[in-house]
């Protein structure tokens, strides 16, 4: 197997591995629309990053993190809903993202790159970077895993019972904007929700309980990973929407099976 | 005797509306607190503020030292992505072995359903279940928001039942909130009657004459507290009976029937 195929298949199972449990929470806990919000605002990031001479998911993680405060900021007024603030923040993030990226003439080539992704491009840096970031955040979330299915299944009963609400939330908002920094490169900014919700949609079905589901949909992200890899290849489809593509085949597919199971046995 | 938990004077103002307007509010050891109003009152606004979920904005909040507390909130209900077990929702924040699970399951009568989705469960049985989690945490004040507002009578009877055993049991302090008129906890120690600020309180009997309560719920409510006296004459019978009695009660009947009772419960004790 050529080097570029071997970097591009560990790159995304390395995505796959944070994205997994990532996604289960963001599903669980309905912040579908945080995700999608974050990975707009990553383009501004980038644009960020060149500007400021960083590494472009240096500046993602920056971006998404402020993005993410200046969330928790608004939620304190409660006279709009959040799904209102987070589709002001998304469109606003995107638009500032694309007037500034406008603004610089080498980037504009990669504009591409960055919206769908690049993943057969792969450097051993960027594997590095998220492997790193992996660890990272598998251990973090592992360490604020108790805390956080608390306060997804009831806030106002973990915060009686003394868990600390706030910084478990921010600690996850955070996470998230990693992820999303890491994850760029390999489905696109456009995409990055996509690869934290299918795989999970799909392991809903065969969970009974909050872990088994989060180490199924690490095995259904790897999977979409690799077949949308080996489709890219063997029919030159781009590389992020043919995983993402993937992963909803995957998804559609356990519909049909959970439909069999069901019939089987009432769950 | 210290009080597990004390509100003095506590005000709440959101939005420049007030929820709350100096409420006294005091649990001790071992009394069950009923807190009754219409909806909007605030009783949820003062559980939250007792628990320490919500900050009051004048007045003083007093816990116990190390008060640990057992809270079943108004509204629970898993989102359905979330696949989880009756055992992972004991066990969120606090571990225990499968003995004391099975225990604190057993004591609501709801042991069999240790393994199942909580999904797939009624919602007297999802009570019962947080009423065990609520049990596991040994605490001195049980904190419970509508335990029966979604219960049929029946259920409603038997979830009280289940409360004043485990208070008889281990002496915990109880604050219970309830909109419902209709069935009162037989062994209320005290009733605050709120609506925003503490219109009446004292023992069910007292509140049930005072001209404050009538006028809030009118002579049917009052009429329906006197159930109160029902519920507590009949404590001793098998559960059931207890439901149909309201149907033909009269006060004079009541009273007697009442301090009865009451004598009763206090030699029981």
């Amino acid at each position: 197997m050529d080097d570029f195929i071997l970097r591009a298949l560990m790159a995304g199972i390395g995505i796959a591995l944070v994205a997994g449990p990532l996604g289960c929470f963001i599903v669980w806990r309905r912040m579908a629309y945080f995700g999608d919000t974050l990975s707009h605002a990553a383009l501004l990031g980038v644009a960020a990053g060149f500007a400021f001479g960083l590494d472009p998911i240096a500046g993602v993680i920056a971006v998404c993190v402020a993005v993410g405060a200046l969330l928790l900021g608004l939620q304190r007024q409660h006279r709009l809903p959040t799904d209102t603030l987070l589709g002001i923040l998304s469109h606003a993030a995107l638009s500032f993202g694309l007037i500034a990226v406008g603004f610089m003439d080498t980037v504009r080539v990669d504009l591409m790159g960055y919206l769908f992704g690049d993943i057969l491009a792969v450097s051993d840096t960027d594997i590095l970077w998220i492997y790193g970031g992996a660890v990272l955040i598998l251990g973090a979330l592992a360490a604020i895993w108790r805390s956080l299915l608390a306060l997804t299944v009831h806030p106002d009963l973990a915060r009686a019972e003394g868990v600390a609400v706030e910084r478990t939330h921010i600690v996850f908002m955070i996470l998230i904007a990693l992820t999303v920094g890491l994850a760029m490169k390999i489905v696109g900014v456009l995409l990055i929700t996509a690869l934290l919700l299918i795989p999970t949609a799909a392991a809903r079905r065969f969970a009974r309980g909050p872990e088994t589901m989060a180490g199924a949909t690490i095995v259904l992200g790897a999977l979409a990973v690799a077949g949308g890899l080996g489709a890219s290849l063997r029919w030159d489809l781009p590389s992020g929407p043919a995983i993402v593509a993937a992963a909803t085949v995957l998804f559609a597919l356990s519909l049909v099976a959970g439909g069999l199971v069901s019939t089987g046995r009432r769950r | 005797m210290a009080s597990l938990i004390e509100l003095l004077g506590v005000g709440v103002v959101r939005d420049g509306k007030t929820i709350l307007d100096h409420v006294d509010v005091t649990v001790g050891d071992g009394e069950i607190v009923t807190l009754i109003g219409p909806n909007g009152a605030g009783k949820s606004s003062l559980v939250k503020v007792a628990l320490g979920l919500e900050r009051n904005d004048t007045g003083r909040v007093t816990r116990r030292e190390g008060l640990r507390v057992g809270y079943l909130p108004q509204r629970f209900a898993v989102d359905q992505a979330l696949p989880i077990t009756v055992r992972r929702i004991l066990t969120l924040t606090l571990s225990a072995d499968e003995a004391r699970l099975r225990a604190a399951l057993a004591e609501v009568g709801v042991e069999d359903l240790i393994d199942e989705s909580i999904h797939t469960l009624s919602g007297g049985e999802l009570q019962r279940v947080m009423l065990a989690r609520a049990l596991l945490r040994e605490p001195h004040l049980l904190v419970l928001d509508e335990p029966t507002q979604n219960l049929d009578v029946g259920g409603a009877v038997e979830c009280y039942q289940i409360i004043q055993r485990i208070r008889d049991r281990t002496g915990c302090g109880v604050l219970l909130v309830s909109h419902d008129l209709s069935i009162v906890m037989a062994a209320t120690t005290r009733v605050y009657c709120l609506n925003a600020h503490v219109c009446c309180s004292g023992h069910p009997d007292d509140v049930s004459r005072d001209p404050e309560f009538l006028r809030l719920f009118g002579p049917a409510g009052a009429g329906t507290l006197a159930l109160y006296k029902h519920t507590h004459d009949h404590s001793h019978t098998p559960h059931g009976e207890v439901v149909h009695e309201h149907h033909h009660h009269d006060h004079g009947h009541d009273h007697a029937g009442h301090d009865h009772a009451h004598h009763d419960h206090g030699g029981h004790r």
